[in-house]
Formats: structure tokens, sequence, C-alpha cells
């Protein structure tokens, strides 16, 4: 009993202490965030509060075509000795009366108005000048009409005392005709439209990217991924040779169209012949699993084939993309209002020359890479285990060697070391010691899970790319392509590039195993067990991720050009900036209907797929 | 004739799974595996055609050593060995007829099957497999509109497409009603007589093992314990397959 009550008391004191704690953990979150309730009270405050949210509720979106009535009545201050002729009204008109027709400074006055347009409002002004059009006047109020277009007010008289006759202005607009969208409303829209589409492209290009980023960041699918020490370093040496050879063959491919820039007929031909010779070639040199395994001289020719169907093919793609901005740009010439189909086309094989020197140096790297480590696991599989370890030793600290080489050459680009010992000669020697250290920690012939590696290294670095802001990102974009949607479309598409690729690996993670079990133990390759057994298991949340991203980006978007990203946000920022409030107003007005859209129609599609 | 020679499966952490099992399989025979749950008998299948790397010993398969064969060699070998398995493992997003036509995967062209291109052949083999299983006529369903015994059948009958000189079943009755369980082993039993096919099928209720296997080999923790003919289990063998505490029902 005794000990019970103890550990009550225990717990309850625990529980003080608890809530005191969390106490001060508020107060001083009060203190840092400056909580301050008399300013949010103070009346300055209040009104301006009241002000924005006047000008807010306005939105700038329609406005008219304006008919303004100026009217004079005249007027003296103070009152001249003689009694003063006033000419008698034009009753067709809208009129002033001021029945003491003059007055002292300071004096309070009675003015009436007659035959104005009913129900409407304006300004009245006293124009200190003998010219009843001189440029300064002193508001003195606001009128209104009533229902019979008649107003009776009183205004004070300024200090302004002179011997000649001065005048009393009331100006009122009506609007006339029929609502126009307002330049606002039109910039508006322009601006929105180039939001969503910056959205859309920034979201295509973070899919397209992140989709075979997530297999590499998807666990179940590395883990199994195992390779013996000599096929992962011939492996890690045939990257970069063939990389470099990627490299030569793009370059020399383009060096050889070049002399047919501008000429699309011959751009065409040289596509169609060498994508036909590319195909063929590829098609007797693709092993058939149909029939069994080929005789060595056969096989070699056969890789010769792959090799040069494959080159014949990064030709053909060359070709295409020269061709099409050929057509592009004689497109873009000749459509007029629609020559900005033909701008995309020119732009889109502008991208495709871009993008297709490295996809020839990855493909390269890939294809070198991939037989460096199939004929490192057959020389393990083969060869007895002290061959094995002198030759893991061997080429470990090679391979090792070489990535830290190139590690030491690109530190010393970006800080501009010029000693060749300390970025060539040392790495490369650490390396060598590492590789070799490496060959005698492990068993010869045992597999090291090299997918592991590959999928934390991926992971990493996708963490790290996604915890930079996409706001952030658009200030180095703008750096890099200028202001505008262009460096806009950079910054989210790379934010989404991490975030998908962390989200779709992660449903890649959650897939059944059995499938893939299924499907490999009919004999499919590696390959097509991901197109059998895991792409059709991962489509539907794939769809809806990249629903749910357009939708994020899209309200990314919006803010995106706040750092100079193009789209709205440059607008409703200059706006807010200008105190424009109620441009602002119909900016923000936009995006919330945007937004809104967004959700609303993703919501729909990821049903309607899922 | 399959031969097992002291087939050993270490998993990491160090669990043994299977000890040194070694027997024989004539071509052509239907051969029961028994043993409670957790005795190895999925370890031993998935060990048979490499799903499970096994740690030591071989498995021979006319005259060749599937053990120590090269990963492109082992993808000739496996698909001629079907699977079934407990769970189906059907891809349930995709049709029928695509799980079918996905047991033909080791035989097409790579570069077509990518697209989903399959020739008009194996399209028409798929349908007469489906025809032979009796659901020819959810061809085009989503599998996961099929019912247990129905998806269980598109099972035999993607492995079928692989013209399987043998067959591997993981409990293939596991999940299904006694009366779908007989229908189910009826057709392992006609590919077995009519064709030819060795089957390899882990079983747990021993009627059905007197009503279909040849032959019988148990294990128990990773051991082999029995090898014979069904009836030779008398309540002592069967003690020693399942257990002191096991009692014999049906």
């Amino acid at each position: 009993m005794e000990k019970k009550n103890k550990a009550s008391l225990w717990k309850s004191l625990r529980l003080g202490f608890a809530i005191v704690a969390v106490l001060v953990v508020y107060a001083y979150g009060f203190q840092v965030t400056k909580v301050d309730l008399a300013e949010f009270r103070k009346e300055s405050r209040q009104d301006s509060r009241i002000r924005v949210m006047r000008a807010l509720a306005r939105p700038d979106i329609f406005e008219y075509d304006q008919e303004e009535f100026i009217v004079f009545a005249s007027i003296y201050v103070p009152c001249p000795d003689q009694p003063v002729q006033i000419p008698p009204p034009d009753p067709s008109q809208p009129y002033l009366v001021i029945p003491a027709h003059c007055g002292k400074p300071n004096e309070h006055i009675q003015v009436e108005g007659y035959n104005f347009p009913p129900n409407i409002k304006g300004p009245i002004f006293f124009v200190p000048s003998s010219d009843p059009n001189a440029t300064l006047a002193l508001q003195r109020g606001n009128i209104e009409t009533d229902s019979q277009g008649k107003f009776i007010t009183t205004i004070r008289l300024p200090n302004r005392p002179s011997n000649e006759v001065q005048y009393l202005k009331v100006i009122t607009r009506r609007n006339v005709g029929w609502p126009r969208f307002s330049q606002t409303a039109k910039d508006t829209w322009d601006k929105i439209i180039e939001t969503i589409f910056l959205a859309l492209l920034a979201t295509t290009i973070g899919t397209i990217f992140s989709v075979p980023l997530s297999f590499f960041a998807a666990r179940n699918l590395m883990k199994d991924v195992k390779s013996p020490l000599t096929g992962i370093s011939l492996a890690a040496l045939g990257w970069p040779l063939g990389i470099g050879f990627g490299l030569a063959v793009a370059r020399l491919v383009q060096t050889f169209l070049a002399q047919w820039r501008g000429q699309s007929l011959i751009s065409w031909l040289l596509f169609v012949g060498f994508a036909l010779l590319g195909m063929l070639l590829l098609r007797w040199a693709v092993f058939d699993p149909r029939h069994e395994p080929d005789e060595r001289p056969l096989k070699l020719l056969r890789s010769l084939a792959q090799m040069t169907g494959l080159i014949a093919l990064v030709l053909a793609f060359f070709a295409l993309s020269q061709a099409g901005v050929t057509v592009g740009l004689s497109l873009a010439s000749h459509l007029g209002s629609f020559a900005f189909l033909g701008n995309f086309v020119a732009q889109l094989s502008d991208v495709m020359t871009v993008l297709l020197t490295p996809a020839v140096a990855l493909a390269g790297g890939a294809w070198l890479g991939g037989i460096g480590g199939q004929i490192g696991t057959k020389w393990n599989d083969t060869l007895p285990a002290g061959a094995v370890r002198f030759l893991n030793g061997l080429l470990s600290a090679l391979a090792v060697a070489t990535l830290s080489g190139f590690l030491g050459w690109g530190i010393g680009w970006l800080y501009e070391i010029k000693n060749v010992a300390y970025t060539l000669v040392y790495p490369a020697g650490a390396g060598a010691l590492l590789g070799i250290l490496l060959a005698i920690l492990t068993r010869p012939k045992q597999p090291l899970p090299i997918g592991l590696v590959i999928y934390t290294i991926t992971r990493t670095i996708l963490n790290a790319v996604r915890s930079i802001e996409a706001l952030i990102m658009a200030i180095v974009a703008v750096i890099w392509v200028g202001i505008g949607p262009f460096a806009g479309v950079l910054a989210l598409g790379l934010h989404t590039i991490a975030s998908l690729a962390k989200l779709y690996s992660e449903q890649v993670e959650s897939i059944l195993p059995g499938p893939i079990e299924a499907i490999t133990a009919t004999g499919a390759t590696r390959l097509q067990t991901i197109v059998y057994a895991v792409i059709p298991q991962i489509i539907p949340p794939y769809i809806s991720f990249t629903m749910y991203r357009w939708d994020i980006n899209v309200r990314m978007s919006t803010i995106i050009g706040f750092a100079g990203g193009g789209g709205i946000g440059f607008l409703l920022i200059q706006n807010i900036n200008l105190l424009n409030y109620r441009a602002a107003s119909t900016q923000m007005l936009a995006i919330a209907v945007v937004v809104a859209t967004m959700d609303y129609l993703s919501s729909v599609m990821r049903e309607r797929f899922v | 004739m399959l031969e097992v020679r002291n087939l050993t499966k270490i998993y990491e952490g160090g669990v043994l799974a299977l000890n040194r099992v070694s027997f024989q399989v004539p071509q052509g025979q239907f051969l029961a595996i028994i043993g409670l749950s957790g005795s190895g008998k999925s370890t031993l299948l998935r060990c048979i055609n490499r799903l499970i790397e096994p740690t030591e010993g071989q498995v021979i398969w006319k005259g060749v050593d599937i053990t120590s064969a090269s990963p492109q060699e082992l993808r000739l070998i496996r698909r001629r060995i079907g699977m079934v398995f407990q769970n189906f493992n059907l891809v349930y997003r995709s049709k029928v007829i695509t799980n079918v036509l996905s047991g033909r995967l080791g035989f097409v062209n790579p570069a077509w099957s990518l697209l989903n291109r399959f020739s008009k052949e194996d399209v028409q083999k798929a349908l007469q497999q489906l025809e032979r299983v009796g659901i020819a006529d959810k061809a085009y369903q989503r599998a996961d509109e099929l019912s247990g015994g129905q998806q269980q059948r598109v099972g035999i009958a993607r492995a079928l497409m692989q013209d399987p000189e043998m067959i591997l079943a993981d409990e293939p009755v596991a999940s299904l009603d006694p009366v779908l369980a007989h229908s189910i082993m009826r057709y392992l039993e006609q590919i077995n007589k009519e064709d030819g096919v060795t089957i390899l099928c882990s079983l747990h209720f021993l009627d059905l093992v007197h009503r279909y296997a040849d032959r019988v080999i148990a294990l128990n923790n990773g051991n082999l314990v029995f090898e014979g003919l069904p009836q030779e289990i008398d309540d002592q063998k069967f003690k020693a397959i399942y257990g002191r505490e096991a009692e014999r029902i049906g």
C-alpha cells in the first residue's frame, strides 16, 4: 500500500513538473515571437487594417467607361462691400446653389446641388482662384446625391481671402456602358496561365527523372543486388571509360552532322537511314532467349553489332534533333499566330540535343560498366580463391584510385588548385591503399551488397536536395537563367524530382513481393520482372502522387515569383510592395480560384485512377 | 531426373532452414513434401530454382548443376520449371491473360515483351491454357476480380505457359477450401499424368498426400525425416514428422 502511494505521488509530481515545463516553453515562445496584443489594438493599426481589408474586398477586376460632371459656382471670401450679382443657373444642366453667395474664412456655409444624376458620389472642392479651371483645388468634403439627383451639404470655407471671385467645384463620375476587364485583370490572367504551365512543366520534368531514380531508392529492389568485389571493381573501372567513350561518340557524331545543319531534308534522310540500320543491327544482335546461348566468335560478333547499332541509333537521334530544330524554326516563321508551335518543336529538339550527350555518356558508362561487371563476376566464379584475392586487390586498388582521382580533379577544379600532387597523385595513392584494404578486409568470393550502397547514396542525395526549399532554389536558378518563368520551372522541377522520387520509392517498397518472385521464377530478366511485376503495382499510386505534386507545384508556383521565378507571384509581390492592394486582391483571388480548382480536379482524377 | 545433394540453407542471422537434405526425383514423379510450418518446405522448393540462394550443396537437374549456373544459364533453366504459390502471386492489377502470358517471358524477344507485345501464337496458347483450367471466359478480366480458386487456376495456367518439365508447387491449396483444393490438385495430377511433368508439391493434409502423391518426403526442422510411399506413414512415422503432440485427423 505504502509503495503504491509513493508511486502515485511520484507520478503526480512528474505530471506537475511536465505542466510547468510546458508552460515555460510557451512563455519563451511568446517572448521570441514578440506576441504583442497592445500593438494589435492600436488605433493606427486598426485603421490601416480596415483600409487594407476594404481594398482587398474590392478586387480590381472590372472597369467602366465613365462620364464626368464638373459643376462650378462662384463665391466670394470674404463677402464684398456691394451685394454680388449671381447669374441664374441653367436648369437643364446640373447646378449648385449657395444661398449665402459669400462667407468669411473658416465659416461654415450651406451648398445645395440640383439636377445631378441620382445616387452618385463625388468630391467638392474650393478653387482659390478667379480661373475656375485652375489646377489647385482644395477638397472640402464629399457629396452624395439622393434619388432625385439633389444634395445639401455644409462645408467649411478655407482661409483664402481674396477680392476676386472664387469658385466651388463638384466633380461626379458615373459609370456608363457595360463593364469590361480592367488592365489588372488582363495582366493577372496572363500570369495565372503562365503559372499553371510553369507547374505543369515542372511536374513533367520531375516525373520523368524521378521514376527511374525511385527504383534506385527502393530498398526492396536494391537489397538483393549483390556482386563480388571483382565485378564491382571492373564495373567501376568500366563506367568512367564508358562515359568517356560515350562523350567522344557524341562529339564525333555532332561534328559529323554539323556539315548539314540547316538542311532539314538531309537530316531527315540521315535520321531514317541510321534508325533503320541501328534497328536492324540490334534486332540481329540482341540475344534472343528462344535460341540456345551462342558460341564465342558469334557472341563477340553480336557484341560488336550491338555497339555499331547503338552508335547508329545515336546518330539517328542527333540527326532527328537537328532536323527538328530546322523544321521548328521554319514553322515558327510561317505559322503566324501559331508560331509558338514551331517554336515548341525547335525548343524541344534543342532540349533533345542538350540531353542526348549526357544520355549517350551514361549509356556508354552503363554498357562498359555492365560488361566489366559480367567479366568480373565470371572471373570470380571460375578462378581459384587465391587468384581471385590477388585480382581483387589489384582491381579494387585501380578502381578506387581512379574514382578518387576524379574526385580530386573535381575538387581541384572547384577550388582552383593548380598543384597536381594534391589534386591527382595523393588522392589516387590514398584511393589505391583504400582499395587494397577493401580487398584484404573482404573474403575473396563474398558477394558485397552494392545495391544497398547505391540505395544509400541515392537516398542521401535525394534527402539533401529535398531539404532545400524550392523558393531558395529559384534564387539560384534566377542567377543561372535570368528572371522569368524558366527559372521557376528549373527550381520547382528539381525539387519535384527529389520529393517525387522519395514518395515513389516508398510506394515501390510497399508492393507485394509475391508477384516479383513468381515472375522471376519464370526465367524473366530483371528488366522484365520490373515491367511485369513491379510497374502494374505502382502505376496507380504513381499517378496519384504525380497529381498531388502538380497540385503542390501550382501552389508553389504562385509564390515562386517572389524570388523572381516568374508566374503570378511576380505580379503579386510587386503590387503588395506598391501598396496597390486592390490589384493584389485580384491576384490573390486568381490564386485561390486556381488552387481550389486544381485541388478539386486532382481529387476527382485520383479517385478515377486509383 | 532431379537430384538434390546435401542441400543446406542458413539464413542471415544463423537460422538453419535446411540441413544437408538429399533426395532424388525421377522424371514424371509426383512428389509430396510434408512437414510442419517452418520445417523448410518452402525454402527447399525455392532453393531448387534458386529464388533462394542455397548456402551449400547441389541441385542437379537433367545432368546440369543448377547451383553453379551463371545468371543467364539460370534463366534458361528457370523457364523450364513452373512454379505455383500458396498466395497465387498474381499481379492483381493486370488482366488474367497478361498474368498467364507472363509465364512466357523467358521465351520471348525481350525488347517486345517490355512493350507488352506477345505473338499471336503465345496469346492463342495462353487462351488454350485458360481453357484447360476451365476459366477461358475470365481471360480479359482483372486478376483481382477472380475468386481464390480461379486465381490459383490462373497461377497453374501461368506455369503451363512455360511448357515446364517440372512444376514446383508451394502449398498450392493451403488457402483454399477442401472442394477447391481437390479440383486444383486434380489439375496438377492431370498435368503430371498426361504431360509427364515432374511435380514437387508441398502439402499440409495427409489425405491429399495419400490421394495424389507417388512418393513423399518429410521435413522436420530442416532435416529430412522420412522418404517413401504415402502408405508407409504409420502412427510412429507421423509422430516423427509432426512431433509428439500431434494427432492424426482424417
